[in-house]
């Protein structure tokens, strides 16, 4: 053990040291108009010091510790495997979607509503998260205004219902369209900015629609949002104990079946189910097709693709477009869930939860996409008693899936095909 | 004789507002000047820095200690401490193990650790926004009385001299000094710089602290100046600043001297005749502008892509 490396591991210490004691064993407090200074309990305290040993004792041991951990890897029995082959792996994914899918569809009828209702939100961070795939994961523009479009969805669809009274399946296309409409004329102007420099511009752009949806109180009712927005009607069947609009029916009466609150959230969470599947089978499609490849290809190397001849602007602008097109798509379907929307679901940590659910599952990757999609909406809810600590966990995830793991938790695989060696 | 009265205040207001924006904006452009990454857990170091200066001043008001250069003296020192050791942590963790890949992955590690700070805070010390003593009052005052008077306070005056004090010391720090001239160096090419013996990693450490440092000081002037901190006053303040390091050109530090000025006056400026609700939204248009139209910034090198 060398002097220096002593001498690293207790500054490292130290640092840790400096860096949470006064944070975490100092709090403040008020106490009517003045702010007093109180030390926190005995067990944070013991737990800093806990971590400053942890921290000296792994950067002594560094070097060993790490490589125990090398060897670790050769102990799991899956490393030597072979990949399946690409026929057969195409076979059992479609097999397993089909069963999820059917599964989907029927489960909530035998479930309570909470789930139910949760498992729309799902949904609607599926929808979101594919969009975004094509942005980040295919196109690797890294959009950090994403929630500005799925706003404009949302609002789009609340204000044509309040101020034309424009029904979902009106609004459904309108939004999508619109929010495609800002990604283009977002997305013509920016698109030549280098990645990082993309990324605050986007920022901006999601602050600035927040900022305005915030202070035009005139039109969007400001900070207090908009209320009211209607449900959606199937073939003019609303869902409420009475039919509010005129020509409609309702939808217990026609089928002669007593009124229940459950139709109507079994109602939008199968919407929410079809759309999700619209939108991953059209994402799919457009995988594979050229402006798929052509999107992976810019990504990967920028020169190469436009000395073959793609257009950068177009390919990227494609992208972008489309991506801003589901998330106005999730918009309006979340606008119509929640009967009332306002700038509070819109921040910016809303556009990073959904990067971070792109992150996690793998850049590029739809199924592991929707994995951690479904993860990410769910783990909380389970784990109601730690949910402070839920953002936290978030943040220091996406830093260990940088280091550790940087294609995902299920990362993509390339179509490709393999020559055959001649004999 | 009154409008210029008015207009002499917002510019007063600007420049204050922009010379505090100039220093956080030095953390940016330096970081992004060596490693070309944009350190979004950068406005949360300045929180931090804003968290411990108002936990030293408390401290020592308990203490009964009262005496106002030594109160102040303790609270930048402390600040600065804490939030250069966060920094180099920060580096050293997150950045650090990822430095080299693809572009996107520094950037959204950068994310992930802006978030884990924020709900550090938080969960330390509470989400609500905490009163900040304002420490320095009083000032002077222009114009008659019963009309609009245009006020310039010593708080005001501490911002500019301590940022001038800062902003000298650094320059003189960057092209004296041995390890300056290690991180001009470094800056030009990191490659070169490392095989003619330049410990490179050394230097990268080194621009973090420097950094982090100066948003210390930044985070203890405006907590005082705004009177008061909660866990996500670093975010906006971080955005902004970026915008000013663009502004001025990224990697030139005499550049984000120059936007944070020109940011905090057009903020000032916008809250002063049109609405302050909109000063955000006419920050993030400038730097929309500013990167369609120059995207090296004002001062900054233009880039040549290399085939």
């Amino acid at each position: 053990m060398a002097a220096s490396n002593v001498r690293h591991a207790l500054f490292c210490a130290i640092v840790t040291l400096v860096i949470s004691y006064p944070i975490l064993g100092l709090n403040l407090e008020a106490e009517g108009i003045n702010i007093v200074l109180t030390g926190t309990d005995t067990t944070t305290v013991v737990a800093i010091a806990c971590a400053a040993l942890v921290v000296l004792l792994f950067q002594l041991f560094r070097d060993s510790l790490m490589g125990k951990l090398g060897a670790v890897s050769n102990l799991n029995p899956l490393t030597g495997r072979k990949p399946m082959e690409q026929k057969e792996r195409a076979k059992l994914e479609s097999w397993v979607l089909t069963g999820l899918v059917v599964v989907a569809l029927f489960w909530p009828f035998f479930s309570s509503r909470g789930a139910v209702d949760l498992a729309t939100l799902v949904l609607i961070y599926v929808i979101l998260a594919l969009g975004l795939n094509v942005v980040v994961g295919l196109a690797g523009l890294l959009d950090l205004g994403y929630v500005a479009f799925y706003a404009v969805g949302a609002y789009t669809f609340a204000l044509l219902s309040q101020y034309y009274g424009v029904s979902f399946w009106m609004a459904l296309p309108l939004g999508a369209l619109l929010a495609g409409l800002f990604g283009l004329l977002l997305g013509f102007p920016v698109l030549r900015l280098r990645g990082d420099y993309l990324a605050i511009v986007t920022l901006g752009f999601g602050e600035i629609i927040r900022i305005l949806l915030n202070n035009w109180t005139n039109v969007t009712g400001g900070p207090n949002g908009i209320g009211g927005i209607p449900d959606p009607t199937l073939f003019g069947m609303e869902f409420g104990r009475r039919v509010k609009e005129e020509g409609n029916t309702s939808f217990h009466e026609t089928f002669g079946i007593a009124y229940s609150g459950e139709h109507k959230v079994i109602f939008l969470y199968l919407i929410a189910l079809v759309l999700a599947i619209i939108t991953a089978l059209i994402i799919r499609r457009l995988m594979k097709m050229p402006v798929g490849r052509a999107w992976e290809a810019l990504r990967e190397d920028e020169i190469a693709a436009r000395s073959l001849g793609l257009s950068r602007t177009a390919v990227k602008l494609s992208a972008f477009t489309i991506g801003a097109f589901f998330a106005g798509f999730a918009g309006t379907l979340f606008a119509s869930k929640q009967g009332f929307i306002s700038p509070e679901s819109f921040v910016f940590l809303e556009s990073a939860i959904i990067l971070a659910i792109v992150v996690l599952g793998g850049m590029g990757s739809q199924i592991g996409v929707i994995l951690a999609a479904i993860a990410v909406t769910i783990l909380p809810e389970l784990a109601r008693e730690f949910s402070e600590y839920r953002m936290l966990i978030f943040g220091a995830a996406m830093v260990l899936m940088m280091i550790w793991r940087p294609q995902g938790l299920v990362p993509m695989r390339r179509l490709h095909i393999t020559l055959k060696t001649q004999e | 004789m009154q409008d210029l009265l008015y207009f002499s205040q917002q510019l007063i207001n600007g420049l204050t507002i922009g010379s505090a924006y100039a220093l956080i904006a030095i953390g940016y452009t330096m970081v992004y000047g060596i490693i070309g990454m944009i350190n979004f857990a950068h406005g949360e170091i300045y929180m931090i820095g804003a968290y411990t200066a108002l936990i030293a001043i408390t401290g020592l008001t308990t203490l009964g200690i009262a005496w106002l250069p030594l109160v102040l003296v303790v609270a930048l020192v402390c600040a600065i401490l804490v939030s250069s050791s966060m920094g180099w942590a920060v580096e050293r963790v997150a950045y650090r193990p990822v430095r080299g890949r693809h572009r996107l992955i520094p950037l959204i590690s950068a994310i992930g650790m802006s978030i884990f700070l924020q709900n550090y805070m938080q969960l330390a010390q509470g989400s609500r926004n905490i009163g900040f003593p304002l420490l320095i009052e009083g000032g002077f005052n222009f114009g008659s009385e019963g009309a609009f008077q245009m006020s310039l306070s010593y708080m005001q005056i501490t911002i500019f001299v301590t940022t001038l004090v800062c902003m000298t010391v650094l320059s003189t720090f960057i092209s004296r000094s041995r390890t300056g001239r290690a991180c001009r160096a470094v800056s030009q090419d990191l490659g070169m710089a490392n095989l003619l013996g330049i410990d490179t990693n050394r230097i990268i450490s080194a621009t973090f602290i420097i950094g982090a440092a100066l948003a210390a000081v930044a985070g203890l002037l405006l907590g005082m100046y705004y009177g008061s901190v909660d866990p996500l006053f670093g975010f906006i303040a971080g955005l902004k600043a970026f915008t000013a390091a663009v502004l001025g050109g990224i990697g030139s530090i005499p550049g984000a001297m120059l936007g944070g000025l020109i940011l905090g006056i057009a903020e000032s400026m916008t809250s002063g005749y049109l609405s302050g609700e909109y000063k955000d939204v006419i920050s993030f248009s400038l730097l929309i502008l500013i990167l369609l139209f120059k995207p090296t910034g004002l001062l900054g090198k233009p880039e040549v892509e290399k085939i």
